[in-house]
């Protein structure tokens, strides 16, 4: 990380691919996997006369990130284009916003609820997205580059942080929480691996407490979380290095190597690019009223980092349930219908531990899970676990049928013909024939150690096949083990 | 009836032979390549793509019951046609077809109407002659040796000599009401955003309009209302229901309009001098009023223009790359790819423009060029809405001189450029304008004013044309009386 005596200061430029059923600007469907060069029309295509039309769907996702993030939702932006010549992008501009964007300010909670601190955001505006470029393929001796534009025109959101962040692992914690967050209002699936969030990163380095930035330098090609952090990390100290050997950072754009963990200079300052924008004339001033952007406020659903401080306070659940519990809406969701009164904890503790194990084992994600068993159904082996209806092994099988088989937990207990047993009639001569099996251990109980016990209950478990309610073992166990001690 | 017999026929009677079944469309897209119309075009050479299996195919589809049926139309090479190819008069789109139609082609066909075939054009509506073709200019069809204005020349002067009674243009400071000035014809630009921009390939996108040419006024209003209105894939289209012009021939008792004579005081040809008095006479005998005012002169506007139409050209032009359709001149590298592909695809107007805006827009001169014009834009639309404060249209030349010869002007762009000087305003202000014919000079050359009017006042502009049409005549005729057009070559039906 940084060289002693030095400090990063790190601003981050998001891209946020938005979940729209269709592009930014035309109506072709802005979904993923098709064939090469199918959804696309003259808009996209960039072909001569034809118009864009912004897309409402796509505004009014820009709109709810905006309100969540706090952010001041413009009454006018202006679209505005963007020049730069690139066989990916269909008119050699990309529209964007630039000047007027749609949201100024705002900032993400980070940390624990949200309480931590907060990163502050520069601005969010809506842009369109290029086409795909593969490069370069051999065919006989001409190398040939393909294009695919069916991303062309996908509707994105940029959002632009402060120079606040200090360190790779805030840059990654951010891009964790933005992830969180998009997801959580569902616009946008946010996988960084599929490029649905994307990230560049300006780094600088100065001197701790210096008013004045040093010279940044632009980080492309970061496409996971993880890269984020290491090209981040690498670059830190790259900059910290040459100062401290007396050299000079340049101002350029790098792109980065996850796999190799290198920086490769892209461009530098002499070769960056006039993007020459001015407004684009074929699209009106967007305009979004107040009644609008109250009515968009009023729909947002209680946010990631509430829920997460309501689970801790209210629920009483620890920070780190809190957080794996809200890391999506529909798990958050589901903990809150599926808990029985007063027992969160429990119901956190199987959610986390066995439904998030089956989840990863099926490549599930909570919707099919809820599909085979909705909460009301959880919440009904849930308060049959938290009454103590039934004993951890038979618990764990039952929940194990869950998934698998319909009915309430008493039809599977019936189907399976598992049959609990939590009568003193039937339990009681177990007891008694544990204890005389296991004399000795019993007779160091009555002696006063405690540590025995537990394996008399183990034993005592064994011998009922793992049926036994463990509550009624312990008890009889006790009531044995008096009446086999001498009187005092 | 046959094709003879429909040569030179106003649309409105066309349409309304087509409706009664006594002529067939085949025979009225057949009328403008046969008989005389033949010799006419391979002399001015109007057209571009004139595909007779395409045309052919139209008229046969065409509808018989519409307001336009069977009428045919030129459109401008730079409207997306999916039956014909859509080049922009340049190397660069040669050949290529569009996979869609214009909205304003769309509507034409809806309407019953035919299109035969693509005019010629300065190479992406950059040029005032027509010259700028890739593909050979268009000459005057009054004078062969003199240009027809442009950008629209093909379409105004295939409206001239009779090949279609009316055709489509697109003007983005002054490219229909330039040409229909020198080639006597009437020259409508609407509004902004009046009539639908999509599949009209942009130069100037916040100064284009899709204009109309026609011989009689009543075409002209016919064809408007049937163009005119909102249209979804078009943002910048004006909202709100399109004005009325039905009411084209009411007259213009009581009507003030500007009579801006500072504007003409020097550096126009008497010729134009004479028509415009001519006019506002004309005007005042059919019981309009004359309102003398002073005007802002051209100058600052065509600054302005230059700055602003060449800063979105560049932008426009600039999808022109040779990766997915048009000329493609390939190579080992990417940069040679665009250099060579644009480089050999656009002419040297074309390419002129596009460096004059990439440098308006370019970080260091934004401000100073592009900033500034926008101001000077705000300016110009300020004082034509204080101008409309005082009177209801303005009428003012349409040109400052007479048709030139070819090649006068293609060696002086500045030259060229200020024969926009009467008509890039109403781009600018975004306000309708419409080019009247006032028939020929002593040279046989044709004259003409304009008219200008606040946003939306086509059925006002369209008023004044008719009295215009009608020479003053108080009286009022009725709608289908028709005024025959100065031919030229003094050849009348």
């Amino acid at each position: 990380m940084s060289a002693a005596g030095w400090e990063a200061v790190i601003g981050l430029e998001c891209h946020v691919q938005l979940r729209t059923r269709t592009k930014m600007f035309c109506g072709c469907p802005a979904a993923f996997g098709e064939r090469p060069n199918t959804n696309v029309c003259p808009v996209c295509l960039g072909l001569p006369g034809a118009l864009p039309r912004a897309n409402a769907a796509a505004v009014a996702a820009a709109l709810r990130l905006g309100l969540a993030l706090g952010s001041d939702v413009r009454a006018e932006s202006v679209f505005a284009r963007k020049h730069y010549f690139y066989p990916d992008m269909p008119k050699n501009y990309q529209i964007s916003q630039y000047d007027r964007p749609l949201c100024a300010g705002g900032a993400l909670p980070l940390g624990e609820g949200g309480s931590a601190h907060a990163v502050a955001l520069t601005r969010i505006h809506l842009e369109e997205d290029a086409g795909k470029s593969f490069h370069p393929e051999r065919h006989g001796d001409r190398r040939l580059s393909r294009v695919d534009f069916n991303r062309a025109g996908v509707p994105l959101l940029e959002l632009v942080t402060e120079p606040v962040l200090r360190g790779p692992e805030p840059c990654a914690a951010f891009l964790t929480a933005l992830r969180r967050l998009v997801r959580w209002l569902g616009i946008s699936d946010g996988d960084m691996e599929k490029g649905q969030l994307r990230c560049d990163a300006n780094v600088s380095v100065r001197r701790p407490g210096a008013r004045s930035l040093g010279t940044k330098t632009e980080l492309k090609n970061l496409n996971s979380i993880k890269g984020v952090e290491k090209g981040v990390r690498a670059e830190i100290a790259r900059q910290c290095a040459l100062l401290e050997a007396g050299g000079r950072v340049e101002q350029a754009t790098l792109l980065y190597d996850a796999e190799r963990d290198r920086l490769a200079v892209m461009r530098t300052k002499e070769q960056a690019h006039d993007y020459r924008y001015f407004p684009d004339p074929d699209l009106p001033v967007l305009r979004v009223g107040a009644a609008e952007r109250e009515a968009a406020r009023a729909a947002l659903p209680e946010l990631p980092w509430a829920r997460e401080a309501r689970f801790r306070g209210a629920l009483g659940l620890p920070a780190y349930d809190a957080a794996v519990l809200t890391e999506s809406r529909e798990l958050a969701d589901y903990l809150e219908r599926a808990a029985p009164a007063g027992q969160a904890k429990l119901a956190s503790n199987w959610l986390m531990t066995e439904v998030l194990r089956v989840l990863r084992e099926r490549d599930w994600d909570v919707d099919a899970w809820a599909a085979r068993v909705p909460p009301e159904r959880f919440a009904d082996f849930l308060a049959r676990v938290a009454a103590r209806e039934l004993p951890g092994p038979v618990a764990k099988q039952v929940f194990a049928w869950l998934a698998d088989e319909p009915g309430t937990v008493a039809e599977l207990l019936e189907r399976h013909d598992v049959r609990v047993a939590a009568d003193d009639a039937t339990l009681r001569p177990l007891v008694r024939a544990v204890l005389d099996e296991h004399a000795a251990a019993a007779a160091q109980v009555i002696s006063g150690e405690e540590k025995p016990f537990g394996f008399l209950v183990g034993q005592a478990m064994k011998l009922a096949g793992g049926r036994a309610v463990p509550e009624v073992l312990r008890r009889l166990l006790r009531e044995e083990l008096a009446a086999r001690s001498p009187r005092p | 009836m046959t094709a003879g017999e429909a040569w030179r026929l106003p649309a409105r009677e066309i349409a309304r032979r087509v409706r009664a079944g006594s002529l067939a469309p085949e025979a009225a897209a057949e009328a403008g390549f046969a008989g005389p119309a033949a010799r006419w075009e391979r002399d001015v050479h109007a057209l571009l793509a004139a595909e007779p299996a395409a045309w052919r195919a139209a008229a046969r589809a065409a509808r018989r019951d519409g307001p336009l049926s069977g009428v045919p139309v030129v459109v401008k090479d730079n409207l997306c046609t999916v039956d014909q190819p859509t080049t922009c008069g340049s190397r660069i789109l040669e050949g290529w077809r569009s996979p869609y139609d214009a909205t304003v082609v769309r509507r034409l066909r809806e309407a019953g109407a035919v299109v035969v075939g693509k005019g010629n054009m300065d190479e992406f509506a950059m040029g005032s002659s027509t010259e700028f073709s890739a593909f050979g200019p268009t000459r005057n069809p009054h004078d062969l040796s003199r240009v027809p204005g442009g950008s629209s020349g093909g379409p105004a002067a295939a409206v001239a000599y009779g090949l279609v009674p009316v055709a489509l243009g697109s003007d983005t400071g002054g490219s229909v009401r330039q040409p229909a000035a020198f080639c006597g014809v009437y020259g409508l630009k609407p509004t902004y955003g009046r009539l639908s921009r999509w599949g009209l390939v942009a130069f100037g996108s916040s100064l284009d309009q899709v204009g109309i040419f026609a011989r009689h006024v009543g075409d002209l209003a016919e064809v408007f209302a049937t163009l005119a209105g909102p249209d979804p894939y078009d943002a910048s289209a004006r909202p709100g229901r399109a004005p009325d012009v039905s009411g084209w021939h009411d007259g213009v008792r009581g009507l003030r309009f500007g009579w801006p004579e500072n504007l003409w005081r020097e550096g126009v040809e008497p010729a134009l001098v004479a028509a415009l008095a001519r006019a506002a006479e004309a005007l005042e005998r059919a019981g309009a009023v004359r309102v003398p005012l002073e005007f802002l002169p051209g100058d600052v506007a065509v600054a302005a223009y230059y700055l602003l139409a060449t800063a979105e050209a560049s932008s426009n032009l600039a999808r022109f790359d040779g990766v997915r359709y048009g000329l493609r001149k390939a190579s080992g590298e990417l940069s040679e790819l665009y250099a060579r592909t644009r480089g050999e695809g656009f002419g040297p107007e074309v390419r002129r423009r596009i460096l004059l805006g990439t440098y308006a827009l370019s970080a260091g001169y934004h401000d100073q060029y592009y900033e500034r014009a926008q101001r000077a834009r705000s300016r110009i639309v300020a004082e034509h809405r204080a101008a409309f404060g005082r009177c209801d249209l303005l009428l003012l030349p349409a040109v400052p001189t007479l048709p030139f010869r070819l090649g006068e002007k293609t060696d002086d762009p500045l030259a060229m450029y200020l024969s926009d000087v009467f008509t890039l305003g109403a781009n600018l202000a975004g306000i309708p304008g419409l080019t009247v014919p006032m028939g020929l000079a002593s040279g046989g050359l044709p004259v003409s004013v304009q008219l200008l009017g606040p946003a939306d006042a086509e059925p006002r502009l369209l008023r004044a044309a008719r009295a215009l049409e009608l020479d003053g005549d108080p009286a009022g005729r009725p709608a289908d009386e028709e005024r025959e057009p100065a031919w030229p070559g003094g050849v009348a039906r």
